[in-house]
């Protein structure tokens, strides 16, 4: 890949129509999971309850969409503890931000830092109109210019491609599901004595149901997984044609990597959102199978590629 | 049977022509949009001189002739910036930047300027407003490029002059020097 501006700014463009569809895509698929799941436990519980149950699920699916939409952004703010930067605060990052939402034709978002010396950012909101940008002090304290602006050409590439929306979607999606599915589970395990007369029939549904409660929180995270892992090697590309300094961003990604401490704000829902795993307990068990981000190294690789 | 045939033709060149009209405007609309951004951050860089000006003077009293280039300069940009178009706006930019340079040039000569705090700022200002209309520039030619692509590539250029679109010019700044003139220091 060369450095030329061209194919970036049209893979912008792209990646933000692209994205729209993914969103309601998502929506979808989220919603049709939440769907069979409370079909399925609401024919466990009752024979003729899972259609009772599926527009209570659709409720729940929509709504949860709907609150993501237009304040996902605000919740994911809040969980992380951060805090809203006054005009005259951290003058040195606002410039650099502002500079490099020039340069991608997009509107200064509003910035936010995290108390937390672990160095990390994330960027989150429904369009670039509706963004926001998070650092920790960590980042602030422990990068130097070239390698901040990296990271923040980083977050603001996610902001450009639309990726920020999606990405708060999927967050709320998937601890809706998580949620939902850990209540049945939980209400299954305890209400099981109620159904001991039932037929061979009832059985087979209750083992999908089960079997459901159990598949669909993986599913979803999986669905995560894969959509977070690709549009980072995404923003990584878009981010140093931006700064048009490559190093910058690896330099910085190796900082972050060698930084054992984890970002305490952070919590499993959130970890997507971040320039790199802010959980640094990443599960051996399930090797990469569970990483919300390809592995830095590649990601440094790809970014010397680009020299 | 002929003329289903005819009013389809009609049809699929009627909804060509339409895709082709939108997707000009837009492009075109992109590049004014991208030009805004580039105003703001130079009126901010004229803005900012006269005070840069003004501290250099209260320690550098012999020093008029610089002074008065850059104030010329200055005003040739802020004049420029009500009608000029991009060419002749750069062109008047880039003698402001070369006179710019000499100020900072003058300014190194006295230390004691270098201690005030006021000085700092405006410089550290004039260094981030320098970094910012280069990315504004960046944006607005890549934009530039984009719109005149599709004017020149065939078939829109046959009929692009019919509807009135014309070429838009980039924003050339002197490269060597764009970044280097804030680049003061202490």
């Amino acid at each position: 890949m060369t450095l030329d501006s061209s194919p970036a700014r049209l893979s912008i463009y792209e990646a933000a129509s692209a994205n729209r569809w993914r969103t309601l895509f998502l929506i979808a698929v989220f919603a049709a999971l939440v769907a069979v799941l409370a079909y399925f436990v609401g024919e466990y519980f009752a024979p003729g309850g899972g259609i009772a149950a599926l527009p209570f699920a659709l409720a729940l699916s929509g709504g949860s969409a709907v609150v993501s939409y237009f304040a996902g952004d605000k919740l994911i703010l809040a969980q992380s503890q951060a805090r809203e930067l006054g005009p005259d605060e951290e003058q040195k990052l606002r410039d650099i931000i502002e500079s490099l939402a020039l340069g991608l034709g997009i509107p200064t978002p509003k910035i936010y830092v995290i108390e937390d010396s672990a160095p990390n950012a994330f960027a989150t909101g429904r369009d670039p109109q509706h963004a926001s940008i998070a650092v920790t002090r960590g980042l602030l304290d422990k990068l130097d210019r070239t390698e901040l602006e990296g990271v923040i050409a980083h977050e603001l590439s996610h902001v450009g491609n639309r990726d920020i929306r999606v990405m708060v979607l999927v967050v709320v999606l998937v601890g809706t599901v998580a949620l939902l599915a850990d209540w049945m589970w939980r209400s299954m395990f305890w209400g099981r004595g109620r159904d001991r007369d039932r037929g061979g029939g009832g059985a087979i549904i209750a083992v999908i149901a089960i079997a459901l409660a159990v598949l669909t929180p993986i599913i979803a995270t999986l669905i995560q997984l894969a959509v977070s892992r690709q549009r980072e090697y995404l923003a990584d590309a878009s981010g140093a044609l931006l700064t048009r300094y490559p190093p910058g961003l690896a330099s910085a990604l190796r900082k972050i990597a060698a930084d054992k401490e984890p970002l305490e704000v952070a919590n499993k829902a959130t970890a997507a959102l971040y320039i790199a795993n802010p959980l640094k307990d990443a599960p051996a068990f399930f090797d990469h199978l569970f990483d919300t981000h390809p592995p830095i190294e590649e990601r440094i690789k790809r970014l010397e590629a680009m020299n | 049977m002929e003329i289903v045939v005819v009013l389809v033709i009609i049809g699929a060149l009627a909804l060509f022509f339409i895709a082709t009209y939108n997707r000009l405007v837009t492009l075109r609309q992109r590049v004014k949009e991208a030009w805004a951004d580039i105003d703001v951050q130079l009126k901010r860089r004229h803005d900012l001189i006269p005070n840069l000006v003004e501290t250099v003077k209260g320690y550098a009293t012999h020093e008029s002739t610089v002074f008065q280039k850059v104030t010329e300069a200055r005003a040739a940009a802020v004049a420029a910036g009500a009608s000029a178009t991009p060419e002749q706006r750069a062109q008047a930019e880039n003698v402001l930047t070369t006179a710019l340079r000499s100020v900072f040039a003058v300014a190194e000569n006295y230390p004691q300027l270098q201690a005030v705090q006021e000085f700092k700022d405006l410089s550290e200002n004039l260094t981030a407003t320098e970094d910012k209309i280069a990315f504004a520039r960046r944006f607005y030619n890549g934009n530039v490029r984009d719109y005149n692509t599709s004017l020149q590539t065939f078939p829109t250029n046959v009929f692009a002059g019919v509807f009135g679109f014309t070429p838009e010019q980039y924003f050339e700044l002197a490269d060597a020097t764009e970044r280097e003139v804030p680049q003061v220091k202490f």
